[in-house]
């Protein structure tokens, strides 16, 4: 009996203690979801609403009439210029920034490389992937512009004029450099963890069983780490591809990307057509799902083990 | 000169040192258990036959060829690990047959192989899950298969069954033993689980502290240990610390009671000894008045119920035994009752212990 009596204090005092209102006998209506309120008060202030003013807008005229007008403008010059630039730089600052990224990522990680080289480029690599717009223009164009510190070394120092080279920070590859600093170090931070799940096991099978290195990469290492990859990149590929204050503020506009566009179309100190500009946007929504469209089928068929 | 030798093994990691000089001659087709504690060196004896690590002193030696230097991937070796070292993204068929494919082998002739041995660890029915989608038992199994797929020279098990549940455990290492039998294959095998280790080997090497501190086959070890280590860490053992008082008749001397034990025949007078009594040896029975010749008398203090048998502890003049006795006759001394204990003098063993060295070794109860 008494064995009995410990039995049911143990099963039913814990819900007593945390659920008051089932001690009391009354059950009251869950109150627990009020503290997401304020999150999405926020989304639906700042996010929801905008992205639907700006569908919205990009298929009205001026007077707030539907037309497919806007759209249909996007496919000419100097709209499609914009989007093939903006294009451009994202998938390659991704795709340099993926790998280069990988492989620091994973020569801090590996087995052998000492604990603080890790600390230091995780901490530098938090910092850096959220330093961006007018700062990071003003430390690159110290840096590279035509009167920077490394472009006068270089000249002076080892005799390589670097703008002789058809170089210049507020061109298109300056503008594709810049990026880099952030672009590297998002991918560390995205793909440390990924590379963290490589178990020591999975190697030391693979050579037990007689694989090389090269051969643990190709079977089993890169095969594991591609969703995360996949992932990473297409993070990269939107981060690029949404970023306008660092481009804008490195190239005073030179560079015919689409963020500047909008910027130029919503300003309206030259151009005034925020129904265009809302198109533009809504032509990058439309980029952006196409590469989701492209990442997903890929994503399933990398990660089809993990389910 | 046999299959496998490691000889005189030294590994340090700093100012640790993790093996100190082991020695170790395995046969063809035979199975060694290394058992021991966590931290004894038996997995740094492994990884070094394995290739992960290299000693910083001696050889080893795989049918007359030293590979002390050789690559892991060389060394044609396979291993088990602990748990979860299945390729995440293969199928199990596909782990097996990794190896195979690794060697050059087409997609033909790696079939063949690799379905027999699905079989003979009984996954034939889950040769396309994947590990995730597989039970950790089943998860060892196809590791074992894996291992066994290369044809290796030597099969190395790092406590593989460390991670499984009891049922598990115990059907899993018998198929161990008899895919080893039936292949014949070098097994090395690494456990803490003493029972584990000697239901499974054909020799069992007892380690502590970076050295072997016994090896013999299950059944010498279990019966003769050769140190007070061993005989704690093997089974459960009686361990009365005593004096030789008459080393003509076999007499000893242990908390102010004279004892018979046979082995002590031959020792020197005032030899400090380690007189050692397994439960099942002891017979319990009620005490009438002060004991039968030989015997211990004191009171039961507890008793475990262990199914067939019960464990009944027995504690009386600052000495406590355990006795192993059916359940039936157990009942009919309950806790509190007096009992004597018969030491049989036949039956017990000896170790010799140092005059003025330190007293009896105390074990981490977590080790075994």
């Amino acid at each position: 009996m008494a064995d009995e009596g410990r039995v049911g204090i143990s099963t039913d005092a814990a819900p007593q203690a945390l659920r008051p209102d089932i001690a009391s006998g009354r059950r009251r209506l869950p109150l627990a979801w009020l503290g997401t309120v304020p999150f999405f008060a926020y989304a639906i202030a700042f996010l929801f609403v905008p992205a639907g003013a700006v569908l919205l807008g990009a298929f009205q005229d001026k007077n707030d009439n539907p037309t497919l007008a806007n759209v249909r403008l996007l496919f000419n010059h100097p709209y499609i210029d914009a989007y093939k630039t903006s294009f451009e730089i994202s998938i390659v600052t991704a795709l340099i920034g993926g790998i280069v990224g990988l492989f620091i990522a994973y020569a801090a990680i590996r087995e052998g490389t000492p604990a603080w080289v890790r600390s230091i480029l995780t901490t530098f690599s938090g910092v850096a992937a959220n330093f961006g717009g007018i700062p990071l223009a003003f430390a690159f164009i110290a840096s590279l512009g035509p009167l920077g510190i490394v472009t006068v070394f270089l000249k002076n120092q080892l005799h390589f004029d670097l703008y002789g080279q058809n170089f210049a920070i507020y061109s298109k590859l300056g503008v594709e450099i810049t990026y880099m600093y952030f672009q590297l170090p998002l991918m560390i931070l995205v793909i440390a963890p990924a590379i963290d799940g490589l178990r020591k096991e999975w190697r030391e099978a693979a050579s037990n069983l007689g694989a090389k290195q090269w051969q643990f990469w190709r079977y089993v290492g890169l095969p594991v780490l591609m969703p995360s990859i996949l992932g990473a990149m297409i993070l990269l590929f939107g981060n690029a591809f949404a970023a306008y204050a660092t481009a804008y503020s490195l190239s005073s506009g030179s560079v015919n990307i689409v963020p500047i566009l909008i910027g130029a179309y919503y300003s309206g100190n030259v151009l005034d057509n925020p129904h265009l500009a809302q198109a533009m946007a809504f032509g990058m929504f439309a980029v952006l799902a196409l590469m989701m469209l492209i990442y997903i089928p890929l994503q399933r068929r990398a990660a089809r083990w993990a389910k | 000169m046999g299959y496998l030798e490691l000889q005189n093994l030294h590994r340090d990691f700093g100012t640790v040192k993790a093996l100190n000089g082991i020695n170790i001659s395995l046969g063809e087709g035979e199975f060694l258990s290394l058992l021991g504690p966590s931290g004894c060196g038996k997995t740094t004896a492994l990884r070094l036959v394995a290739g992960f690590d290299r000693p910083n002193q001696g050889r080893i030696i795989v049918d007359g060829k030293d590979v002390t230097a050789v690559a892991p991937n060389k060394r044609d070796m396979g291993m088990v690990f602990q748990a979860y070292s299945l390729f995440p993204n293969m199928t199990a068929r596909q782990n097996v047959e990794f190896g195979l494919k690794i060697r050059g082998k087409s997609k033909g002739d790696r079939a063949k192989p690799v379905d027999e041995l699905l079989e003979l660890v009984g996954l034939s029915h889950a040769v396309d899950r994947y590990p995730h989608q597989l039970s950790g038992g089943m998860q060892q199994r196809v590791a074992l298969a894996r291992a066994l797929a290369i044809q290796p020279r030597v099969l190395l098990l790092d406590e593989p069954l460390s991670a499984l549940d009891a049922k598990v455990r115990v059907q899993l290492r018998e198929e161990i033993r008899r895919i080893q039998l039936e292949l014949g294959i070098t097994t090395l095998y690494v456990t803490h689980d003493q029972e584990e280790a000697l239901a499974v080997s054909d020799h069992v090497a007892v380690m502590y502290g970076g050295v072997i501190e016994q090896m013999g086959t299950p059944s010498e070890m279990y019966t003769a240990p050769a140190t007070p280590f061993v005989a704690e860490f093997i089974g459960t053992m009686n361990r009365l610390d005593a004096t030789v008082v008459d080393g003509g008749t076999g007499e000893v001397e242990h908390a102010g009671m004279r004892l018979r034990v046979d082995a002590a025949q031959g020792r020197r007078n005032g030899e400090r000894v380690l007189v050692l009594i397994r439960p099942e040896s002891l017979e319990l029975e009620a005490a009438t008045n002060g004991g039968a010749p030989n015997s211990f008398v004191g009171e039961v203090l507890t008793q475990t119920f262990l199914g067939p048998v019960t464990r009944v502890k027995v504690t009386g003049s600052g000495t406590n035994l355990i006795a192993d006795m059916s359940t039936a006759r157990a009942a009919a001394l309950p806790v509190g009752a007096r009992v004597s204990a018969k030491i049989p003098s036949e039956g017990a063993k000896l170790i010799s212990l140092p005059d003025d060295g330190p007293g009896l070794p105390v074990l981490d109860p977590d080790d075994h």
